[in-house]
């Protein structure tokens, strides 16, 4: 435990202090929003498609972060310094899994307001939405942290991790958008059906956090 | 996979023997469908290739466990070559399908199929099985990080039928959505017939892979020995290479 909250504190400070990663997820989902109301010409979103528009947006600003998420540890040794230490190395996933929930969170907490101004999404829709989200970050930590160590440790790092993470949450991305559609309608949130979606995203999380919890030791076995 | 099991000739023998029983009842034997007509035979191709594909997928997973618990590099090549089958079989379960949706329902894709979009986004991830592979030079690495992909895989398989069948709102009219229990006693023989047969040349078909991969690697360890300053072995870099010590066990 102790490792692990050192590994995220650490990643949270270097963070704070270059700002690398959240500052440029912002900007591009902004961005992302403006180019889906031209490719889409629409202004108002709702249903199926603000849903849509929402979690493709968060998923490809997502990736900027996963693609990020072990630059230090291949650069500046991080990976060989986990080895060495006589601790488990299981906790420096599970540290990587805050550190990117806590990424994607803050990036939701910015950009879904935005979304909702530029696409006149009702108010009240927003709080359950941001819940909604959370479950959706927890199965993109938990895959991310994963596919992010095979990328950072391959050669084709930027290529392979979003061309092996895309397909890995497909299912992630039909719960979260089987939720998402009724909790974006129209006429306001309509949360009765959402139940088995948020059971089938929590199982999601739930899986893959177990397996990557358990196969990550072999990844930084040398 | 053990020593027991019988030579390759014999088993390709009897892939060929079956799978020639397995046409001949498809196509003398069993009746024409009441709806379909005579392209419901594809039927008989079609879903003994996807099983297979799928549980190629399944037995891969299990193969890395083992690689990833014991170490040994033979079980990296068995899930190597199981999933490379899975997705040759993947590939050819597409096609047919395509085909099959043609011609049953006019389009060459019906998004209305849960079975056939869960296959395709299994297969999408299973075809980023090669690049990963290429992308990690460090063979020993590169054989753990496959036996994880594998693994991680293995488990998205259930996740993602699970969820695309729950985003099924419409319930499109399936030809066989009672499965076995809704088919007549001749279709269900042929089919099972069918079934064994594409069953037989999957195993078949990894057994020679393997049996290729074996020689190949002991021909470089050969050459290699035969002439120090010669060509290296031009083993693929991405396909594993087969230990020394299973090469004489095999064929």
């Amino acid at each position: 435990m102790a490792t692990l909250r050192t590994i995220l504190v650490k990643d949270l400070r270097i963070e704070l202090r270059t700002l690398q990663s959240l500052p440029a997820m912002a900007l591009f989902a902004v961005t992302t929003f403006v180019i889906f109301r031209f490719g889409l010409d629409r202004t108002e979103l709702e249903g199926s498609l603000a849903a849509g528009v929402l979690l493709v947006t968060v998923l490809f600003a997502a990736l900027l972060a996963i693609n990020r998420l072990f630059v230090a540890e291949r650069d500046e040794g991080g990976f060989d310094a986990i080895r060495l230490a006589p601790v488990d190395s299981a906790q420096l996933f599970l540290a990587k899994v805050g550190a990117l929930f806590i990424y994607l969170a803050v990036l939701e907490v910015i950009a879904l307001p935005v979304f909702a101004m530029f696409f006149g999404t009702e108010a009240e829709a927003l709080p359950a939405t941001l819940g909604l989200l959370a479950l959706v970050n927890l199965g993109l930590a938990a895959t991310g942290a994963l596919v992010s160590t095979i990328g950072a440790n391959s050669r084709a790092r930027d290529l392979l991790t979003p061309l092996v993470l895309l397909p890995l949450v497909v299912p992630l991305m039909i719960s979260a958008a089987g939720a998402a559609e009724p909790l974006l309608a129209a006429g306001g949130p309509d949360l009765s059906g959402a139940g088995k979606w948020m059971a089938s995203l929590a199982l999601y999380d739930l899986v893959f956090l177990l397996v990557g919890y358990a196969v990550y030791e072999f990844l930084l076995e040398d | 996979m053990s020593l027991k099991m019988p030579s390759l000739r014999v088993m390709a023998f009897a892939t060929v023997v079956v799978m020639g029983a397995a046409f001949a009842l498809v196509f003398f034997y069993a009746p024409n469908d009441a709806d379909q007509g005579f392209v419901q035979k594809i039927f008989y191709v079609h879903v003994p290739i996807a099983i297979c594909a799928l549980i190629g997928f399944v037995v891969a997973a299990f193969h890395a466990v083992r690689h990833l618990r014991t170490g040994e590099a033979i079980h990296d090549v068995r899930a190597y070559v199981s999933i490379h089958m899975g997705v040759i079989f993947g590939t050819a379960a597409l096609v047919t399908g395509s085909i099959w949706a043609r011609a049953a329902w006019g389009k060459w894709w019906v998004w209305e199929e849960p079975t056939l979009v869960s296959f395709l986004i299994v297969f999408l991830l299973y075809a980023t099985y090669y690049p990963l592979r290429y992308a990690i030079e460090d063979r020993e690495r590169q054989a753990r990080y496959a036996s994880v992909f594998a693994i991680t895989a293995g488990v998205f398989v259930p996740l993602n039928f699970m969820a695309v069948r729950m985003a099924e709102s419409l319930v499109h009219p399936r030809v066989f959505a009672t499965a076995e229990g809704g088919l007549p006693g001749s279709m269900l023989f042929t089919f099972l017939v069918a079934l064994a047969a594409m069953a037989l040349l999957f195993v078949t078909l990894v057994r020679f892979e393997i049996a290729a991969k074996s020689t190949k690697g002991a021909i470089s360890r050969l050459r290699r020995a035969l002439d120090a300053d010669g060509p290296a072995g031009q083993a693929s870099r991405i396909a594993p290479a087969v230990p020394a010590v299973s090469a004489e066990a095999k064929t």
